[in-house]
């Protein structure tokens, strides 16, 4: 085990998964010479050449689509958004091309597509969105948002090595801020829930950025034993982790960084109120940003994301329910 | 106003021809007798577009064609004609659900591109190739059975008419958001470049295509890795009913010294020149020379769909075009060799009509697979696109695929 970031996790999940299998090239924008614009792919050039650490045009539909046309004949693509806000210029190549391929003609497509998201440091509207629910809307993408170092490597080696189309969120605000012991070499974290913190009185339901948030928001929280249930994977949707930690604590807060309207927490709300109604001891509760664009200005983003004291405060009303 | 000047990137790269023999890629010289370059003439008005050459070109065996590569070229296209025309029927009686998209008219588009992919190569094909697909080895059975959504249809009733790609032949089915699949030809002829393998991919797109930002996208990415990859444009004078004057002020095969890789543009209704315009394509790509344009020239000769009652297209201009069917010329070549083309027509009706009645007796796909196959399993099973047939006699074969 070696401590690390979360950022420096997933350039060792990388790094070691193309070490192994010389059909995984990593493609994107200014991430050879450069090293990616946040540094994962720092140093890659020199150990894998230009070939597998390539520097595209700035063209995302091009990386995704070509990716694609890579995959379909052998290769393992791993592209990067240089910003997950970026990825609707490839949403066509992903959703239409990618997505849909196996089904139709019975042609796994293998490609990752990294999107680094999230905001919380003044990105604006085109820095800071977390569009992982545009996926989970399409059928035959798997959609994963791994919260601790651990996870990222682990879930990055497993996104590459998965035959179907995997988008891996990568949470901006985890990179440098997480750190946590990473075990060596090669392993794969399945794409199934995680319990972040055991609990009995109510729980936590979040993904990526907000398992932080919420496990802040409610370490210690009027002596109240609060479980954290970390999704890691939004397609496939643990469902069964859902249904167990909302029975045995009767109480559910979810928490999006997403816009709220059909966010990924909307869907695990559905899936609660159909199938857990009866084990509820309260209204099932959602705190997400609201839906507006991301704004850039502190005092104003402030206000949209949510934030440690939100949780907190949904989490007390809803212990008082 | 101060004159200012830009530099050329790739000032040994580009070499654009314009009709002249003497500018061909790799500075090749032959022109084949059944090759015709022409520059492609921008169109005003609909009534106005480019329609290839006015005479038929003289008929002198072509150097890389066999007089059984002239007759595989004739069988391609009847087979392509009479299957798109018997799915209409089937359609018109109830039996092709949806809609039905064919290529009456463009069947050299296909055939004759196709007929110069090695068994390695790798195609993604428009929804007006159908030719290519038999080239390439799919049955006539496997699509009748595909456009009336039949278990045994390529993609299983999952998607409709020509939205298939049989990946055991090396081909990948096309998408509705068009030209998506140039960037994933680019992508395969990437992945060849990166392994150094001696094959190419090519791709077909539309005039409309031509607007969108794949187009675009793909024809820079391959220009700036110089890929091994064949775009096609198949320019069949009207997207849906949108005429060419307004779907571009440049002729996009002039687009293609933009991008640093030669364009060129040959008759579409003439499949030996497609043929020829193809290997040369194919010899420069795989020798490390890059990508190349393709401009077909050609008629969308039906409505867009079996829907369209195509009122928008002026008669003059579809009759003008009747007279330059593609099999009717393949047919004169090949009768001059001394085969008879009425019992070659009639030996491919009787395979249609065979096909019709398998694909009328297999069943429809059960509803309870509805969800099958959204996910692969991840059971370690790798699939990967196979192996198409090649039957051009350059690559040792003398047997026509579709026979």
């Amino acid at each position: 085990m070696t401590e690390m970031t979360y950022l420096r996790a997933i350039s060792d999940g990388l790094r070691t998964e193309m070490r192994v299998d010389e059909r995984v090239l990593l493609m994107g924008e200014d991430i050879g010479v450069y090293g990616g614009a946040f540094k994962v792919t720092d140093g890659f050039i020199e150990e894998f050449g230009p070939d597998r650490v390539m520097d595209t045009p700035l063209a995302e539909s091009g990386i995704v689509g070509t990716a694609v046309g890579a995959a379909v004949v052998g290769l393992r693509p791993v592209c990067e958004m240089q910003f997950a806000d970026f990825v609707s210029c490839g949403f066509d190549q992903i959703v239409n091309v990618a997505g849909k391929m196996l089904y139709r003609q019975g042609l796994p497509v293998n490609i990752t597509v990294r999107l680094p998201s999230g905001g919380g440091f003044s990105g604006g509207p085109y820095h800071s969105q977390n569009p992982e629910a545009w996926f989970m809307h399409a059928p035959g993408l798997k959609v994963v948002a791994p919260s601790t170092a651990e996870d990222a490597k682990g879930m990055i080696i497993a996104s590459i090595r998965d035959p179907n189309p995997v988008i891996y969120m990568e949470h901006k605000n985890l990179y440098r801020r997480i750190k946590g012991e990473v075990p060596e070499g090669s392993y794969e974290t399945p794409f199934t829930a995680r319990t972040a913190r055991e609990g009995t009185d109510l729980v936590v339901i979040a993904y990526g950025g907000m398992v932080h948030t919420a496990l802040e928001a409610t370490h210690d929280l009027d002596g109240a034993s609060i479980m954290v249930l970390d999704l890691r994977s939004l397609v496939p949707l643990d469902e069964q982790a859902i249904l167990d930690a909302v029975r045995l604590c009767s109480k559910v807060v979810i928490v999006d960084e997403a816009n709220q309207t059909c966010a990924a927490g909307a869907q695990v709300s559905a899936l609660i109120a159909q199938y857990a109604f009866e084990d509820l001891d309260g209204p099932v509760v959602r705190v997400a940003s609201p839906d507006v664009p991301i704004p850039f200005s502190p005092p104003l983003e402030g206000a949209v994301l949510p934030s440690v004291d939100r949780v907190r405060e949904a989490c007390r009303q809803l212990l008082e329910y | 106003m101060e004159e200012r000047t830009y530099p050329v990137p790739f000032p040994t790269k580009v070499n654009i021809l314009r009709g002249d023999p003497d500018e061909m890629p790799n500075g090749e010289t032959e022109i084949p007798s059944s090759t015709t370059v022409r520059k492609a003439k921008m169109a005003t008005r609909s009534t106005d577009v480019p329609i290839g050459p006015s005479s038929p070109t003289e008929d002198v065996l072509p150097a890389h064609l066999t007089p059984d590569d002239r007759v595989g070229l004739l069988r391609a296209m009847l087979l392509m004609r009479s299957i798109e025309e018997r799915a209409m029927n089937l359609y018109r009686q109830g039996k092709v659900p949806g809609s039905f998209y064919d290529g009456f008219g463009q069947e050299a588009v296909s055939v004759g591109a196709t007929w110069a992919m090695a068994p390695a190569d790798r195609l993604c094909v428009l929804h007006r190739d159908l030719g290519a697909h038999l080239v390439r080895g799919v049955t006539p059975a496997a699509i009748l059975s595909q456009y009336m959504g039949r278990e045994a249809g390529i993609t299983s009733g999952r998607d409709g008419n020509v939205h298939f790609g049989d990946h055991r032949t090396g081909c990948v089915g096309m998408v509705s958001m068009l030209p998506d699949m140039m960037l994933v030809a680019a992508g395969m002829a990437m992945a060849f470049k990166l392994r150094g393998e001696q094959r190419c991919a090519l791709t077909w797109f539309g005039d409309g295509s031509t607007s969108r930002g794949d187009f675009h996208e793909a024809m820079n990415w391959a220009g700036v890795q110089n890929l091994p990859v064949i775009f096609v444009l198949e320019n069949n004078q009207f997207a849906y009913s949108t005429p060419l004057h307004q779907q571009f002020a440049v002729n996009p095969v002039e687009r293609a010294a933009g991008y640093g890789f030669p364009g060129v543009s040959v008759d579409g209704n003439d499949a030996e020149a497609l043929f020829e315009a193809t290997r040369q394509a194919r010899e420069r790509a795989i020798g490390g020379g890059g990508p190349t344009l393709i401009e077909a020239v050609t008629m969308r000769m039906h409505g867009h769909g079996a829907h369209d009652d195509m009122k928008y297209v002026p008669k003059a201009l579809v009759e003008e075009w009747r007279k330059k069917d593609p099999i009717d010329r393949q047919s004169a070549r090949v009768a001059a060799l001394g085969v008879d083309v009425e019992a070659l027509r009639a030996e491919v009706r009787a395979q249609v009509d065979e096909a019709a009645k398998v694909a009328l007796a297999g069943p429809m796909p059960d509803p309870a697979t509805v969800t099958d196959r959204v996910f692969h399993p991840h059971d370690g099973e790798e699939i990967l696109l196979q192996d198409g047939l090649a039957p051009w006699s350059g690559f040792g074969a003398t047997k026509p695929a579709t026979s």
